[in-house]
């Protein structure tokens, strides 16, 4: 293939009689930055589950890293990454133990990890943590971390959902770099937001409005086309039909 | 980003004036540990009637504690807490039926619809729906179509309108909204803020946290709050004014390798990325031919440079910096 890591074409998801994702078509590219926008109920969730191999297409054509999800759904999980601000890692579990379990889901060998989780620690500043239990870190470590091990196994696409939400500006900045770093090292990030500042350190994004995706290109073309000085102008026009 | 969540901000409503000298809430030296984390460190301010007074900071800097304390659902370990001119520990009884309280989970009953959550709080309050209709018909008639709907397959949207119609329908003197629009959409969150704005009508004051910068522009005042601590109290145009140093918006075709070049640069003092740009300051407060020469050795091309306004997020940046 080329370096489209992921092929949409088409895409209808359904629930009974309500269409989530309404004939979506969009590719995206290798080591990209991918922001994933939309209003609160608008389809988002349901493409992200899709694309991770949680749930099939109604119809259409989804490829992610190469694999068809509607017939291997199963392999494109070693393919991914993931991480939710909702839910990311064991509190109960300490730092290492959590990074422990999830190299061992994915695959790695004992001595890998144990070599990864030490370049990881240091590199986030992270070595006094490596025995704490997640739930004595504050909400910006964990996320940092959380991020951390969602890339830990070298997956061709993270998917982060809604990953910053909560968390304080110095600590949102930081884990924007930690995102820049990863694209560069050429794993695709596929990223949702509400923060339409954020959506400005994007490659490209594309904005859903009831199951529809009714703009996507790079953050500055789009606020050329509707003649907006920030992303969040183009999201307040374009992401909701009126009346609702 | 600021200026479409700054528009609309009315004027402050007038009630009589004996009214006005009434605080509505009165903190002074509130502490308050959980083991051996400090989650507030004597804190002091004071709220007046029919303000929109919003506490702005992280995620574990002490707004839900604070906001727990106010709602007599907490002691504080040490301080006095006076809300609507009674103890908060003493009065607790009386407070409750005049505060109106929107905790930052949704904790309404998924298993009841809308319309019986909203009957459900109105009869707990000795009250009904039709009572107090008038002040929440704005907010209740987005979700109204879904009466019948549990509260449970709400969207966030829906639930958080449900959630404030709830708070409100006792007719409160002082609403607490604690993080009332975290992960709700932007155009969700600028149609709250006006919300919020129309209920000023009713004299009713409101205190609410956040972790949206741009939305203190809508607020009268705001505290910035980090580690337990209030860094800050005043109206949003002058906690902006507080920005101590000349700050710069620079762009370049390369966003990531700009803020790498730019901490590089011997008078960096900070370089943060803001949107489509990235917001620095340098030691002597102003910018020469050697930082382009600088940039453009690294690489960089289509470098701009220009003189801005510091906004909130910019003054919490170098607040919070001085408090690691």
């Amino acid at each position: 293939m080329d370096n489209r890591v992921i092929v949409v074409k088409n895409l209808i998801k359904k629930f009974g009689t309500f269409v989530a994702n309404d004939n979506l078509s969009f590719d995206v590219f290798k080591g990209e930055i991918f922001g994933f926008l939309g209003a609160n109920g608008a389809g988002k969730t349901t493409t992200i589950r899709i694309l991770s191999g949680l749930s099939s297409p109604t119809s259409g054509e989804v490829t992610v890293a190469g694999i068809n999800a509607s017939k291997k759904p199963e392999e494109i999980k070693k393919q991914i990454g993931y991480m939710s601000q909702k839910f990311s890692l064991y509190e109960d579990l300490t730092v290492k133990e959590n990074i422990m379990l999830y190299g061992g889901i994915y695959g790695l060998s004992k001595s890998l990890i144990k070599e990864r989780t030490d370049s990881l620690l240091e590199k986030l500043n992270f070595l006094e943590y490596g025995n704490k239990l997640i739930a004595d870190l504050t909400l910006g470590l964990r996320q940092k971390l959380a991020f951390s091990i969602a890339v830990f196994h070298d997956p061709k696409i993270v998917f982060l959902d809604e990953p910053t939400g909560g968390v304080d500006p110095i600590t949102r900045r930081q884990f924007w770099e930690m995102i820049y770093e990863t694209a560069a090292r050429g794993i695709t990030v596929f990223v949702t937001t509400h923060y339409m500042d954020e959506a400005e350190y994007c490659d490209r994004i594309s904005i859903m409005s009831e199951g529809k995706i009714v703009a996507l290109d790079t953050p500055e073309n789009l606020k050329k086309l509707y003649n907006t000085a920030t992303v969040e102008e183009v999201f307040i026009k374009i992401a909701r039909p009126v009346n609702n | 980003m600021t200026d479409l969540l700054s528009q609309g901000c009315p004027e402050k409503q007038n009630s009589d004036p004996e009214m006005q000298m009434q605080k509505i809430i009165e903190s002074v030296d509130i502490s308050k540990a959980f083991g051996i984390t400090k989650a507030l460190n004597d804190i002091s301010f004071s709220v007046d009637e029919s303000e929109i007074f919003g506490f702005i900071g992280p995620d574990g800097a002490g707004k839900t504690t604070l906001f727990r304390i106010i709602a007599t659902l907490l002691r504080p370990d040490k301080g006095e807490m006076k809300v609507l001119g009674m103890d908060c520990i003493a009065g607790f009884k009386e407070l409750r039926k005049n505060i109106g309280y929107m905790p930052g989970r949704f904790s309404l009953y998924q298993d009841l619809t809308v319309e019986e959550n909203l009957n459900f709080y109105a009869t707990v309050f000795g009250t009904t729906v039709k009572k107090n209709y008038d002040l929440i018909s704005d907010i209740y008639s987005h979700i109204e179509p879904f009466k019948k709907r549990l509260a449970g397959k709400l969207s966030g949207g829906m639930k958080q309108k449900l959630a404030l119609s709830c708070a409100l329908i006792h007719k409160p003197k002082l609403l607490i909204l604690d993080e009332p629009t975290t992960g709700v959409d932007a155009v969700s969150r600028s149609e709250f803020w006006t919300m919020l704005a129309k209920l000023r009508q009713h004299n009713i004051t409101i205190i609410v946290s956040t972790p949206y910068m741009d939305e203190a522009m809508r607020c009268d005042r705001v505290a910035l709050i980090q580690n337990g601590l209030i860094l800050s109290v005043a109206p949003p145009q002058k906690i902006r004014d507080g920005f101590s140093r000349k700050l710069f918006m620079i762009k370049a075709h390369e966003k990531y390798k700009l803020i790498i070049a730019l901490r590089k640069y011997p008078d960096t003092v900070t370089a943060y990325p803001f949107g489509d740009s990235v917001h620095a300051t340098f030691a002597d407060n102003h910018i020469n031919e050697s930082l382009f020469r600088f940039l453009s050795e690294a690489g960089l091309s289509n470098v701009t440079a220009v003189e801005t306004e510091a906004g909130i997020e910019d003054r919490f940046l170098e607040l919070m910096q001085n408090v690691r």
